[in-house]
């Protein structure tokens, strides 16, 4: 006797297929072994295939650093700027052409040390740019000295003594300057990175999302740590936790680790948008 | 026909004007005195055409976003005066490799640092031409009236587009500020260029394209996607280690201006062909000179004046040939012998070159450049 039973419906695993995205004659590209930097590049392709951006329409945008690399592999309009300068190159672009999806990527001293200036306007516009800021706390470009957001008394090759500089919050930096949509995620956590980024690219206005990822070669060699999954482990895995299961915990298990997730978001007036207006009205004003 | 509209216009006001007229749709920078009334007017003007104004953060955002503005395919300036300049030669430099064309208004102060920001100056003709790292083609233009500056900033942008480089526009606080009338030129008087767009396919098409000197330059967004580097690169537009692929791109976008100096130099004579003595200068130091070879010639003296509107590329040619027939070259110059140099090197020895400097905020008067001459006969 047969039991009817619900179809099953097999759930077919599609590969995705990154090569729709990628310029794979640009490849191999320069990361060395165990850098979180391909694993974001792979989620914020999967996340521009969801969001269902057009390749033609989409500028990709860096400054300078390993991070600031990635443009070239992908097959989109890319701009690989001066360091520090990506975001006024891309302000000038999505302004000029506000039709575009204009996206940054840029590391933490990109962003934040030789472009912090330009980061804090860009926030204070809320233009509609998304800024993917690759965090591994360190210069790898130029062999590995201390960022803005290497940690107090991490080595590096001009802190050998233990950085005495606090670093940088990303996030709340970006939340005070102005940014609508702040939002952090780990290499580690690389479904949720996806799903962060794809978030940050249906927001309309100025997104930032701090992607802390991990330097084995430098950071990881300074300071001890045996191998990139440790770090991968202690650092994003066990020293983030994500803001929806952070409301529920004491506050001692907060201590010392950064909230993943969606921190600030809300809705303002984007710039573009308001220069649209302006220009509506100028135009058929009586001159 | 319409009746031509004439205007009593500030110099910065006619750059206003020269831009708009030449197309330009997109302007970015920060304020600095003297220049800050072309941002002032920019962001007036371009809204009520559509076209894009964005004040930013810093002198360099400023020009970072109108580079980023140019590459979108919109004719793109900005404006700043000295220290400015300096902070800007970083994506100058930037610009000039990745051949994205750019016009940089720059309204000379008083310097060193902050120096005189209300007093003139003629002092970043060097800056102009060096003050970005790397070896790069540069062209620069010297206006001298405020007529001038609206037709010399047409000039400026024709030349952008069509060379694929940034084009500076030098002039002195003086002008800068003063006022002349100025007719506004109906449109189609003044040659207005446009950029040269890819007819290829998309999938063919290469930004650096090996088969021009100089390569159409696809708008972002226009369906062409490319890269783009301020590393050394191939025609594609990706970064390379091959030597000889460095070398021969490095001496493309020299040569590019190079050879086409003929069509880029502009020079005005003033009774030089039986001159004694030239004076060779620019901006609004040409006025008192050419104030001053009027009354030389009053008095007897046979002097003229050779002014380039084109001061990069330098017009070699016109001064070699100028220290072939007259007795000494006199270059008066609101600073320290920028020009000088650059004039004792075109003229070989063949004749006398005398520089005549002022770094003190005032203007060079007739007089100065009256009394320079008649010593040299």
């Amino acid at each position: 006797m047969s039991i009817p039973v619900a179809e099953k419906k097999e759930k077919v695993s599609v590969p995705f297929d990154y090569n729709k995205y990628l310029r794979p004659n640009k490849l191999p590209h320069i990361w060395c072994p165990g850098c979180g930097h391909g694993i974001v590049l792979k989620a914020m392709l999967r996340a521009i295939d969801k969001a269902g951006l057009e390749k033609d329409n989409i500028a990709l945008v860096s400054g300078i650093g390993c991070s600031s690399r990635t443009p070239g592999y992908v097959d989109f309009n890319t701009l690989h700027t001066l360091h520090g300068r990506a975001l006024p190159f891309a302000t000038g672009i999505k302004l000029a052409k506000p039709e575009m999806k204009v996206i940054v990527v840029t590391g933490d001293g990109d962003a934040l040390a030789i472009g912090g200036n330009h980061f804090i306007h860009a926030c204070r516009r809320n233009i509609d740019l998304t800024v993917l800021v690759f965090t591994n706390a360190t210069y790898g470009m130029t062999g590995g000295q201390y960022s803005p957001t290497t940690p107090l008394e991490a080595m590096a090759t001009t802190s050998r003594y233990g950085n005495i500089e606090p670093p940088f919050d990303t996030c709340e930096m970006a939340k005070a300057s102005g940014a609508t949509f702040v939002a952090r995620g780990t290499a580690y956590h690389t479904i949720e990175l996806e799903k962060t980024i794809h978030e940050a690219l249906t927001h309309k206005g100025m997104s930032v999302v701090d992607i802390i990822d991990a330097c084995p070669t430098y950071f990881g060699r300074a300071n001890k740590f045996k191998s990139a999954t440790q770090m991968m482990e202690e650092i994003e895995k066990d020293g983030t936790v994500n803001v929806k299961q952070a409301a529920n915990l004491p506050p001692e298990k907060l201590a010392g680790k950064m909230l993943r997730g969606v921190l600030h978001k809300v809705e303002k007036p984007e710039y573009c948008e308001k220069y649209d207006i302006l220009i509506k009205e100028k135009a058929s004003a009586k001159k | 026909m319409a009746e031509k509209k004439k205007k009593l216009l500030q110099g910065n006001e006619a750059c206003v004007e020269g831009a708009i007229y030449a197309g330009c749709r997109f302007y970015a920078g920060y304020p600095i005195t003297p220049s800050t009334e072309i941002m002032e007017g920019m962001s007036v003007r371009l809204p009520k055409l559509g076209g894009k104004f964005i004040q930013m953060e810093d002198e360099i955002g400023g020009i970072a976003a109108a580079l980023g503005g140019s590459l979108a395919g919109l004719k793109s300036m900005t404006a700043t005066s000295g220290p400015g300049f300096s902070l800007k030669q970083e994506c100058i430099g930037y610009a000039c490799l990745t051949e994205i064309p750019l016009v940089i208004v720059d309204v000379m102060r008083g310097g060193p640092s902050t120096g005189y920001p209300t007093g003139p100056s003629q002092s970043d003709i060097m800056q102009a031409k060096w003050g970005t790292h790397g070896d790069h083609p540069v062209i620069a233009v010297t206006p001298s009236t405020v007529p001038e500056i609206l037709t010399e900033t047409v000039r400026a942008f024709n030349l952008a587009e069509q060379f694929r480089t940034p084009v500076m526009v030098l002039y002195d606080e003086i002008l800068g500020h003063m006022r002349e009338p100025v007719t506004i030129p109906s449109p189609g008087e003044l040659l207005v260029e446009d950029r040269a767009k890819p007819e290829c396919k998309p999938e063919d098409y290469h930004p650096y394209d090996d088969k021009f000197l100089i390569a159409p330059l696809a708008p972002f967004g226009s369906g062409y996607r490319f890269h783009v580097t301020g590393l050394n690169h191939k025609q594609d537009g990706f970064p390379t280690n091959d030597s000889k692929i460095i070398r021969e791109n490095n001496e493309r976008i020299m040569r590019k201006v190079h050879i086409n100096r003929e069509s880029i130099w502009k020079n005005e004579e003033v009774m030089l062909d039986d001159a004694e003595v030239a004076i060779f200068t620019i901006g609004s130091t040409a006025r008192s000179a050419r104030f001053a070879v009027n009354e030389l010639r009053k008095s007897g003296i046979k002097a003229g004046l050779l002014r380039p509107l084109t001061i990069w590329p330098f017009p070699d040619r016109a001064v070699a040939e100028l220290s072939n027939r007259v007795k000494a070259i006199i270059v008066p110059e609101m600073n320290l012998g920028q020009m000088t140099l650059e004039v004792e090197r075109c003229a070989k020895g063949r004749c006398a070159v005398e520089g005549l400097f002022r770094v003190d905020g005032e203007p060079i008067t007739p007089s100065q450049i009256f009394h320079e001459v008649r010593k040299y006969l």
